[in-house]
Order: C-alpha cells, then sequence, then structure tokens
C-alpha cells in the first residue's frame, strides 16, 4: 500500500446532520496523516438503528449501498467507534451465509477503522503544535470499547496536545445510557444512566469532557445542558485538529 | 413469583422513584465490580481459563443426552432417584410427591434458582408443608414475601434498616424483643432462628451449581454453609436443577469453579464448596437417607441446537447484572420474573414468552459489558438482538418502530433525497433554537427531551458545506 493511502470519510449520520465541524476536523487530521481523503456522495446511514431493532432485511439493503459505495477505497474511515464497528464487525455477521456478500463484507470489514485507532495504529499519526489548555475527562464509547479496542489511541493522540490534561473519571468505561434508539424507547433509564455519567464527569472537576462518539455526546451534553452546567463537551477530533478553543462545544450558545 | 415482565415500563418507573432500592444499588453493585476485577487481575491465565469453561460447556451441550442419562446411571448406582420433569408443573409435582412421601412437615431450602423458576416455594406452602429459606439473602426475602431480585444476591435490594424491620416483627414472636441495626448482630440472630429449623426439618431442598455426570454428584457452593446443612440433616435430600448443569467430570468442574467465584463475588473460591453424592452409605456418621434429583427442562431442549444455544452455558454468577448499566439502575425486579439482568432479558423470553417480555431485550443499550466479563463468554448482546430480530419477525416490535425503521430505509437507501431532508431538518432545528444552542421541547422527541436538552445543529450538513466548498 502506498504511503498515501486513499481514505473514504464515513462521515456517520449523527456528524452529518449535528456536527459538521467533526468532519471537517477528521478529514484535516486525515490529511495531516498523509492520506487522499474522499467523502463519497452516495453515504447516507450504516444501518445500525435497523440492525439493532431486529430489521435485519432494511439493515442490509443500506449495508449493500455502503459496501458499494466504499469498495474502491484504501481505507474507510469513520470519526464514531459504534458505525466503524457496526461496518467491521457486524456487515460480515450480517451477510453470513449469503454467497458473494459474505466474503465482500469480510473485505469490506478489514478496511474499515474508527478515526483515532486508525491514525494511530494505521498512520502512526502524532498532533503537532495544537495547544488546548483545559482539564478534559474522556468517556469511552462501548462499541469503540468493547468492539474494536479503542481505548488507548484517543489518550495518546490527546497527550500530545499540549496544555491538555486528562483527568480520568470513574467508571469512564460505563455507557452513557445512548443506546441509539434506547435512548428514546426506554428514555426514564437512559436519562438514570446519564445522570450517573455526568455525576462522573462533575467529580472529576474537569472543564471538558471529549469521547470519539457523537450519539454519547449529544446525549451527555444534553443533560449537562439541561442540569445547566458549562461543562464542555466535544469530540476528540475537534480538539486534535485545534478547534478546542475556537469551536463552541455541543449545545453551547454560538 | 407473580410473572410482571409485560408491565416492564410501569415496574422500572416504581424501581427508579423506589428511593431505598435506589441506595441499596448505588451501594450493593460497586462491590462486586471492583471485588471481581482485583480477583480476576490475580490469575493471569483467566482469559484462558474462560475459553476453556466455555469449551466445557459447549462440548456437554452438544452431547447433553449422552451425559444426562450417565448422570442418571451414576446416581442410580449410589442408590438415588433422578427424576425429569418437563415442565415447571411436573417439577413442582415430583417435588411435592416426594414431600408427601416423606410426610414432611418442615423443609428447608437453600438457594436455588431452579426452584424459584418453579415457584416451588408457593406450591409446597399451598400442601401445607412450612417452607423455610435458608440462605440469610432468601430467608429475608421469604420474610418480605418478595422474589429475589438477584441471582446470588437475592435481598440487594433491600438495605440494612429495612432488614432491622423485618428481623424485628418476625422475631418478635420467637423471643427475639430488641430490634438489632448492626450485621453481625443480625446475621447472629439469624443463625439462632434457622439453627433450629434445620435441626428439625424433613426435606432439605438444594440446587446445584453442577451436577457432574461420572460420578453422580451434585455440587454447591454458599458462603454460609448453609446448603450443607440442609443437604445432610434432613432425612431426604432434593436437588432440582435445570437439565444443562450438568458437566461430565469433577476434573471439568475445577475449571468451571475457578472462574464461578471470581466473577461472581470476586472470591478466589466460595466459603464452602460441597460434592454430594448419593444417600448416607452403610458406616457414613450423617447424610440424608434418600437422595433426590428433579432435573428440570422447561424450555430448554427448545433452545438446544438452536441460535440461541449460548445461553444453556449460563452458570448464573450474576456478573452480566453486576456489569449492567440497565440492572444498575432499575434493580431485579423490574425485569418482572426469576431471572434479571442480561441473562434474565435472554431467557425469560425463551423460557417464558416472547410477547410477554418483549421488552426485555430492547431494554439494553448493547454496551456490551455483560460479555466482556461473562466467565463462559455468551454472546448476550448477539443474543438480545437475536432475539429483537425475532420480535420484528413475529411482528412484536411496536408499529412506531417499524414504521419509524421503514422510513429511515426509504431516506438512507435514496442519498438525493436524504440530503435534502437532513437539510432540512438541520435547517428547521436551527430556526428553533439556533440562539441557544439546544431546545429543551422539540416535537416528537419527547422521550429525548424528558430529562435532556437536544442540541442544535452546527449549521447546515456536513455534507452541503463540503460540497460548497469542494465545487466552488
Amino acid at each position: 500500500m502506498s504511503e498515501n493511502p486513499n481514505v473514504a470519510l464515513f462521515v456517520t449520520c449523527l456528524v452529518d446532520l449535528m456536527r459538521p465541524g467533526v468532519g471537517f476536523a477528521s478529514v484535516q487530521l486525515l490529511e495531516q496523516a498523509g492520506c487522499r481523503v474522499t467523502v463519497p456522495r452516495e453515504q447516507t446511514c450504516c444501518g445500525q438503528p435497523a440492525f439493532n431493532n431486529g430489521d435485519d432485511d432494511d439493515a442490509r439493503a443500506i449495508a449493500r449501498r455502503v459496501i458499494a459505495a466504499f469498495e474502491p477505497f484504501d481505507h474507510v474511515v469513520a470519526p464514531s467507534g459504534s458505525c466503524a464497528g457496526m461496518l467491521k464487525k457486524h456487515y460480515p455477521e450480517l451477510f453470513a451465509g449469503e454467497a458473494g456478500w459474505e466474503e465482500r463484507a469480510q473485505a469490506f470489514a478489514a478496511r474499515c477503522h474508527e478515526l483515532t485507532s486508525f491514525l494511530v495504529d494505521v498512520m502512526s499519526f502524532e498532533p503537532r503544535a495544537i495547544e488546548y489548555k483545559t482539564t478534559a475527562t474522556y468517556h469511552d464509547s462501548c462499541s469503540g470499547l468493547r468492539e474494536l479496542g479503542v481505548k488507548r489511541q484517543p489518550r495518546q493522540l490527546l497527550d500530545a496536545v499540549s496544555g491538555l490534561q486528562i483527568v480520568e473519571m470513574q467508571d469512564a468505561e460505563v455507557c452513557c445510557g445512548f443506546g441509539g434508539t434506547f435512548c428514546v424507547k426506554y428514555p426514564d433509564i437512559s436519562i438514570k444512566i446519564v445522570s450517573d455519567k455526568v455525576a462522573n464527569i462533575e467529580r472529576t472537576a474537569a472543564v471538558t469532557v471529549l469521547g470519539g462518539d457523537l450519539g454519547c455526546l449529544l446525549n451527555i451534553a444534553g443533560r449537562l445542558k439541561r442540569l445547566k452546567r458549562n461543562t464542555k463537551v466535544m469530540h476528540v477530533a475537534e480538539v486534535l485538529a485545534g478547534r478546542g478553543d475556537s469551536a463552541p462545544g455541543i449545545a453551547e450558545q454560538e | 413469583m407473580q410473572f410482571t415482565s409485560v408491565d416492564f415500563q410501569r415496574n422500572v418507573s416504581k424501581a427508579l422513584n423506589d428511593p431505598f432500592l435506589q441506595q441499596a444499588l448505588q451501594r450493593g453493585m460497586h462491590g462486586f465490580v471492583g471485588k471481581r476485577a482485583d480477583a480476576v487481575s490475580a490469575v493471569p491465565e483467566f482469559e484462558q481459563l474462560r475459553d476453556e469453561a466455555r469449551d466445557i460447556k459447549n462440548h456437554t451441550l452438544t452431547y447433553l443426552d449422552y451425559y444426562l442419562e450417565k448422570f442418571e446411571a451414576s446416581v442410580t448406582r449410589l442408590g438415588g432417584h433422578v427424576h425429569w420433569a418437563s415442565d415447571a408443573r411436573e417439577a413442582r409435582e415430583l417435588v411435592l410427591e416426594i414431600c408427601r412421601k416423606a410426610k414432611a412437615k418442615t423443609i428447608t431450602k437453600g438457594k436455588s434458582m431452579a426452584g424459584e423458576e418453579i415457584d416451588l416455594n408457593e406450591a409446597l406452602e399451598a400442601a401445607g408443608h412450612e417452607v423455610v429459606e435458608t440462605d440469610l439473602g432468601e430467608y429475608i426475602i421469604q420474610l418480605a414475601k418478595e422474589p429475589p431480585s438477584h441471582i446470588i444476591a437475592p435481598a440487594v435490594h433491600k438495605t440494612r434498616d429495612q432488614v432491622s424491620d423485618l428481623f424485628h416483627e418476625h422475631h418478635r414472636a420467637l423471643g427475639f424483643e430488641q430490634r438489632l441495626t448492626e450485621v453481625p448482630a443480625l446475621v447472629d440472630e439469624a443463625r439462632q432462628v434457622l439453627r433450629r429449623k434445620f435441626l428439625s426439618a424433613d426435606v432439605g431442598i438444594t440446587g446445584a451449581n453442577f451436577l457432574i455426570a461420572e460420578t453422580g454428584s451434585n455440587v454447591i457452593v454458599t458462603n454460609e454453609g448453609n446448603g450443607d446443612l440442609t443437604s445432610t440433616l434432613p432425612r431426604v435430600h432434593v436437588v432440582t436443577a435445570g437439565i444443562e448443569k450438568v458437566l461430565p467430570t469433577l476434573e471439568d468442574m475445577t475449571v468451571l469453579m475457578r472462574v464461578l467465584a471470581r466473577s461472581a463475588t470476586g472470591q478466589e473460591a466460595s466459603t464452602y464448596t460441597t460434592v454430594f453424592s448419593g444417600p448416607r452409605r452403610a458406616g457414613d456418621r450423617d447424610g440424608p437417607e434418600e437422595y433426590h434429583v428433579v432435573l428440570i427442562d422447561s424450555g430448554r431442549t427448545a433452545i438446544l441446537g438452536g441460535e440461541f444455544q449460548d445461553i444453556l452455558r449460563c452458570i448464573r454468577c450474576g456478573a452480566c447484572l453486576n456489569h449492567c448499566p440497565v440492572w444498575g439502575s432499575v434493580g431485579g425486579h423490574a425485569y418482572g420474573w426469576c431471572y434479571s439482568g442480561p441473562m434474565g432479558a435472554v431467557l425469560t423470553p425463551l423460557l417464558k414468552d416472547l410477547e410477554a417480555a418483549k421488552h426485555l431485550p430492547n431494554a439494553c443499550t448493547l454496551n456490551g459489558r455483560c460479555e466482556q466479563n461473562c466467565p463462559v463468554r455468551i454472546p448476550l448482546p448477539a443474543l438480545l438482538r437475536k432475539l429483537r430480530h425475532r420480535q420484528y419477525e413475529a411482528r412484536l416490535t411496536s408499529a412506531m418502530t417499524r414504521y419509524g425503521l421503514r422510513l429511515w430505509t426509504f431516506l438512507a437507501t435514496r442519498p438525493a433525497l436524504y440530503r435534502l431532508a437532513f437539510a432540512a431538518v438541520a435547517r428547521s432545528l436551527r430556526v428553533l433554537g439556533g440562539r441557544r444552542g439546544a431546545l429543551s421541547r422539540v416535537p416528537f422527541a419527547g422521550g429525548w427531551t424528558a430529562g435532556r436538552d437536544l442540541p442544535v445543529p452546527q449549521g447546515t450538513t456536513f455534507q452541503s458545506q463540503w460540497r460548497a466548498r469542494n465545487e466552488s
């Protein structure tokens, strides 16, 4: 493979809609790491809502289109452990036993990555001359952590940001209560879980909360905002791209 | 116990609004998680042990008929009796018949989830027997007339204060006047009450952590020694166990033992591990005169050989409950049956009713912490997802979810339309709440905004901004 791989950005539906800055930060980081970045126009959603609700046929219908649109690239990178986990772990399950598609899904899965793990493990990237003077705590999103082993990579990257101090919270690896459609189907439980998460965040006295999955971050930011807290919530890519100070946090006034 | 899974939503709000329960959960759960982590980190080969434990269970399940018959032959050789129960009713009747023949007045019980599963206490009491639970946690909830809320810590939902009240209320008649508040004193009082029961019981009923085909033994682990007194003091010992509890050999059991206690309570081993093999032999100083094992199917063979077989590896350690954020928020009773948490959310729809328990597989964030901590590597999130698929196929998924998914798929498979729709939604949300950065109320998003604000999009969609930049 060339030193400048062709990388397709799978921007994810939540970033596309809610936080375009994460998409631009991802492109910037991938380019700094030496990738040639394309944003395939035909992309929509990874199909996870259907898959997690038992609607496998619809999940497959979406997955076929994603595979076709992203297959031509050396790598597919998503700024989300959840969506990357869907492409990498669950597409092969979805097509298990389906002639033609099973091999295709497996070959495709092998080239899919979550952003921070791609930057560290594949591109050996180190951010340079990035400053963000703050204390931050890092929430490990479940899919990235448990399906893809994303834990050390974002911390290693954030280590290179000058002025940034990471304070680990208790239960950093415990779910925030988002869970995709779970958060609207079982709002009482979801809100209880995110309240526990917010309590752990507040005990660190960190000024900023970082994470690698927008779903979790919207959930945490939404709860903090409801409690009228000023804790700033950002995606790790935004900080690594040097936007820690310039971009307002999620749910923050512009 | 009453089967209330169908009322899951109502059970949840009750649980979330119960300050005693919330206090008990807060206190109870962190202990288990930390202790497991410490115990596991002290065993460098723990991950290999989990593989071995999984493989042993898989092998046994593959040849379950063979090992069950071997177990029966071994028990018979020892002079014991094996009874086969195809469902809960048959299991109850078999146990009742044994108790009737033994002319049992008092029956002591060790903790048995199989017993809970078949509603054994209710049946025995209805037949006029005095039934006494001897595990301290089970004893507490028996006094409170409640079902267990956790498979290894049945009274974890009770605060110490509530236990003080219960003991004071029930033990006064037995000559214990004082309301005790300290844990050692409470335990001591329970021990004195239970000691009398142990000595007067006619039949002792226990569960089994393992059944050993090679030796015809049942193995139980406890921390109180109550299982040993229940098994050895009465004239008749009855074991109730699911058919998946069998293991080929004692050697296999040692592997499972090494992962069980560490996963459950973070102990290296439970305080008491006892291997019971048949009735008292000539020359034995103690032990029961009669030894019975009631093997319960009750839906298990229907799971065997199918896409949910992995759940039959479960050794009832409770680690998945302890590591589940949903269980930690609502406790076990909300699930509405004796099994709760991730393993309960898989077992209840399969053993009881897919439709009545339809919330259980869905009330899960699929965070995967259960699977990460399961000693026999049951892929719980995958099984829960498969149950959701089964529900979807059976049209048990709510109409709103089904239509929502159809609409989503319609858009997601039409990129141009999808981009237009997303741009429109981004624009509307910004019009509604751009200044404040978040919305506290949004049409059709009441679930989200019940306790959270909805962050407002940062601008137009990424895709439209990207095109604008790259096409200009």
